[in-house]
């Protein structure tokens, strides 16, 4: 087997304050053509002590060598479960930065802002025909403020027609954004028991006339689909319910199936997961919202409208929940979505949706045997192993940890809640079968270590540039900014 | 599909070894029922070529900053932006890795964060602040829900001079959680009205929320508002919405706020229609636990070395759940690389710089369009690089005519403040030279360009 991770030589480098030396600078400005003006002196600030003084060179080495002290798409194969870490195309990058499309300001008047209304107004168009949902919103900023959308939808349509239900239903294998944007609205979370899938029966039991919605993910954060779905859906409808989906896993069902023929009311996407926008070390993501023809007048405003020969921007409608954003969510996100489904066509993305789901279920008869397989349906796009019977005192964390050394960003660990010592991988369909093996070898491998050599799982990570970080410190004692001297 | 690198081979192989005959087989719990039986209704895939012919001939049907003279700002600004920040952050280690859960590998990431933190703190003037938030408006409704949490009360007010977008949030994120939303008048100067504002606190006001600078461009008396506040035991929320001023006004931090909540776009980001954009957040050490958001701070590895790692994640959803300070999971971390690195650049002197220098174009347009017939300056309080000009002709017709000379006038105010309706929003940065003032002065008072 070969181990991918090795060590090179690194680089240290200090906290940019501490590089930093009075007269310096890093910037040059046009020289004022204007006559200098000053505020009255109450008004204006001392100097900022310690703020930065670099010069150019100073920060351009600065970062760079931050950089390679982390671990990308573009490093090598990154399986965190329901993230959705594929391949983020570089065509993608250029198109973001098209100046036309980069440096419009967002108030500019509509007839002056076409094309940029042209590709939302498609990309909404997109997204709805991939769903099966009648409207979309590309206006919320993240999978999380997309949630918070559509719940604020869900419940504006109860007080619409005058139900004040004040419950959600959301399953034990829900991220943690469910339960926490259902309290954000107002309501409160009833949590409900999976066997790795809902059953009616479940449903029906705690669906009642104080239930607004069910909040469901599908596929599910174990990879299974809710093959109830259908009926799940019928029956909150009969009892005055709707149903949220949290699209998180959508890049299994692309071309496939369509959460609006099973039912669902409302659902977000994450355009930074199935669309292949990049994660940007923690955003900026996209998170629009489609929804059904009964919901449509609850969107945020403003949305794009076309009228057949002009673009607009229609003011949000009398019932809107109101608006998300200062202004009409991540626009450069929306144009590298939108690149990559003009890329890849209608055939290409149910392509992508097949292979994802070949590669996790590749992975799950490699491995399965050689770690525990608590779930055991046909999988879709990922899987989930746990740590049972692992040897040597050896858990989740220290398999993770011990990925890195040979060369992997480790899977999603400890998620979800039902799996204890739970090992999410999600491969996604950008990796090649030779990947894969590779991967799967260290896995084994590993497995094997904890059998036979078990502090090589203890001491992981050794070739990364810094070992396990104490984390207890850090939360006891939270030091979160630079102070000179301390 | 060049992204998809499975040849037929491959998946004949990997079925086998998965023990299925088909890849329709792997679909086997999805029912029948809801299987999609036609091809998406969407074009066939484009080549790489076509792709960015497509997007340039959508590009030209837009006017930016380069196509016209552009005096648009109202919370978002068009600045310089140093060469290096793209160039930066295309570093793919940045780009395509996620959030730091494995600070092992993620420390690039957790470093350039914890310097974000640091320099939010030094221009704010406050204790603390998060690894960012999606934009200006949900930081600034964010402030409003933390500060509601610790007083727990239910009364909010929000100065009308605010950011008409960020007021529409609040509004929004408030919209089921039974507060009481009230307006503090604006007053003949353009700063928010004291008066007013004293007579509407009370013992069960939550919270007060300002501009600094105001939406007006206004330069508010934020230590006012702050002892004011704190009188009634209420929190005061500053917005800053065009951060570029903190490079020359107090600190909301030295004034007495309790929460300031921004907008980093000013610091290095393409207007890019409204997005991506980038949040701060700032609070008060006593507060540090009640706030929502992603926080990184300093640590030491197995063999001491300095390193950083996510921390205080009790307060976040993923452990949290339904409990938790916000539902809000990622930050905007790309965005907020690129603020560090603008910072990092402009530095203690560039940002002063900068700063002037919006000051005195704007004071220079201010003093020329004042001197046009037909046109007035609507308030006199201090301003930063922002103010309303009140015009004889209706809003509309003036803006649409500028644009006939190549130049976005400004914002027109009426839908959100009907008593302005005659009135637009203009704004000045150190990217307007002189000769685009005088055109635009030149393009009101009638003359051809």
């Amino acid at each position: 087997m070969t181990i991918i991770g090795t060590s090179g030589l690194v680089l240290n480098e200090k906290l940019l304050f501490e590089h930093s030396d009075p007269g310096r600078k890093g910037y040059s400005l046009p020289k004022l053509d204007v006559p200098e003006t000053a505020l009255p002196a109450e008004l204006c600030r001392e100097e900022i002590s310690d703020f930065p003084e670099l010069s150019e060179v100073d920060v351009v080495r600065h970062f760079t060598r931050l950089s390679t002290w982390n671990y990308g798409v573009d490093s090598g194969f990154y399986p965190l479960g329901s993230c959705t870490m594929k391949y983020n195309p570089k065509v993608n990058e250029a198109a973001a930065r098209i100046p036309g499309l980069a440096y419009i300001h967002p108030a500019t008047p509509a007839h002056l802002a076409q094309g940029t209304l042209e590709l939302m107004y498609r990309l909404q168009g997109a997204l709805a025909e991939i769903s099966g949902l009648a409207r979309v919103t590309l206006q919320p900023a993240a999978g999380a403020q997309g949630e918070l959308t559509g719940m604020l939808v869900v419940r504006a349509w109860h007080e619409a027609h005058g139900s004040k239900r004040t419950k959600v239903l959301i399953p034990d294998t829900a991220h943690g954004t469910n339960p926490a944007t259902a309290s954000l609205t107002g309501y409160d979370v009833v949590p409900i028991a999976s066997d790795g899938v809902l059953t009616l029966e479940e449903v029906e039991a705690h669906m009642n006339d104080d239930v607004a919605a069910l909040m469901v993910t599908n596929p599910n954060t174990l990879g299974l689909f809710e093959t109830n779905i259908e009926a799940i859906c019928k029956l909150v409808h009969e009892r005055g319910g709707l149903v949220y989906c949290d699209g998180a896993n959508l890049n299994a069902l692309m071309g496939i199936a369509r959460p609006g023929d099973m039912g669902i009311d409302v659902m977000h996407f994450n355009l930074h997961k199935t669309f292949s926008t990049p994660h940007g070390g923690g955003g900026p993501g996209s998170g629009p919202v489609g929804v059904t023809e009964k919901l449509i007048p609850y969107l945020p405003g403003p949305g794009v409208d076309f009228d057949g020969e002009n673009y607009s921007l229609e003011a949000a409608k009398a019932d809107s929940v109101g608006r998300m954003m200062a202004f009409h969510g991540n626009v450069g996100v929306m144009v590298r979505a939108y690149a990559y489904i003009r890329s890849m066509g209608a055939a290409g993305l149910k392509h992508a949706s097949e292979m994802a789901v070949l590669n996790a279920n590749y992975v799950r008869a490699r491995l399965e045997g050689v770690y525990d397989l608590p779930y055991k349906s046909r999988s879709l796009h990922e899987v989930v192993f746990s740590d049972k019977d692992l040897g040597g005192d050896c858990h989740t964390l220290d398999v993770a940890k011990r990925l890195i050394d040979y060369g992997y960003h480790p899977p999603t660990i400890y998620f979800p809640l039902v799996v204890k010592g739970a090992i999410m991988i999600e491969p996604t369909e950008t990796e090649s079968q030779e990947v894969l093996d590779e991967f799967c070898d260290a896995m084994i491998a590993i497995a094997g270590e904890a059998r036979e050599n078990p502090e090589l799982l203890h001491q992981a990570p050794v070739r990364s540039r810094v070992r396990r970080l104490d984390e207890t410190t850090a939360a006891r004692k939270p030091k979160l900014k630079w102070e000179k001297g301390a | 599909m060049r992204y998809i690198p499975h040849t037929a081979g491959d998946v004949t192989e990997m079925l086998e070894r998965i023990g299925v005959g088909t890849l329709e087989d792997l679909f086997v719990e999805i029912p029948e029922s809801v299987r999609l039986k036609r091809p998406l209704d969407l074009s066939e895939s484009v080549s790489e070529t076509e792709l960015l012919r497509e997007l340039k001939a959508l590009a030209v049907k837009n006017a930016t900053p380069e196509t016209h003279k552009s005096f648009l700002g109202g919370g978002a600004y068009h600045h310089f932006i140093p060469t290096v920040i793209d160039l930066l952050i295309s570093r793919s280690e940045f780009y395509t890795a996620y959030t730091p859960y494995q600070p092992e590998i993620s420390q690039g990431t957790l470093q350039a964060v914890f310097e974000f933190q640091s320099l939010i703190c030094q221009l704010t003037g406050m204790d603390a602040a998060n690894a960012s938030m999606y934009d200006g408006a949900s930081a600034c409704a964010e402030a409003v829900l933390m500060a509601v949490r610790l007083t727990r009360r239910k009364r909010v007010l929000l100065s009308r001079a605010l950011n008409p977008r960020y007021r529409a949030v609040v509004a929004t994120y408030c919209r089921y959680l039974s507060l009481e939303l009230v307006d503090v008048a604006v007053a003949a100067d353009g700063r928010t009205d004291l008066a007013d504002l004293i007579a509407k606190l009370d013992d069960s006001t939550a919270v007060v929320v300002v501009g600094y600078p105001n939406y007006f461009g206004v330069i508010e008396d934020v230590a006012a508002f702050a002892k004011a506040s704190h009188e009634t035991g209420a929190r005061l929320v500053t917005a800053v919405a065009e951060p570029i001023a903190l490079g020359l006004l107090k600190s909301p931090g030295e004034l007495g706020a309790d929460i300031v909540a921004g907008e980093g776009q000013s610091f290095g980001l393409p207007l890019a229609f409204g997005g991506p954009y980038v949040g701060f957040f700032a609070v008060l050490q006593k507060d540090v636990r009640a706030m929502p958001g992603r926080l990184v701070g300093e640590t030491t590895d197995l063999e001491g070395q300095r390193g950083f790692v996510l921390t205080l994640a009790t307060r976040e959803q993923h452990i949290r759940r339904e409990k938790a300070t916000s539902n809000i999971c990622s930050n905007q971390g790309l965005c907020a690389l690129m603020a560090t690195i603008f910072l990092s650049l402009l530095g203690k002197q560039g940002l002063r710089e900068m700063a002037e220098q919006n000051l005195a174009k704007a004071a220079y347009a201010r003093q020329r369009l004042s001197g046009i017939k037909g046109f007035s300056l609507v308030f006199d309080g201090p301003m930063f690089n922002e103010f309303v000009v009140r015009s004889e002709a209706p809003v509309a017709d003036v803006l649409t005519r500028l644009e006939a000379s190549g130049i976005l006038a400004g914002i027109p105010l009426g839908e959100d403040y009907p008593e302005l309706a005659d009135c637009f929003l203009v704004c000045v940065t150190e990217q307007n030279q002189r000769a685009e003032i005088d055109a635009l002065v030149a393009a009101l008072q009638g003359g051809v360009q």
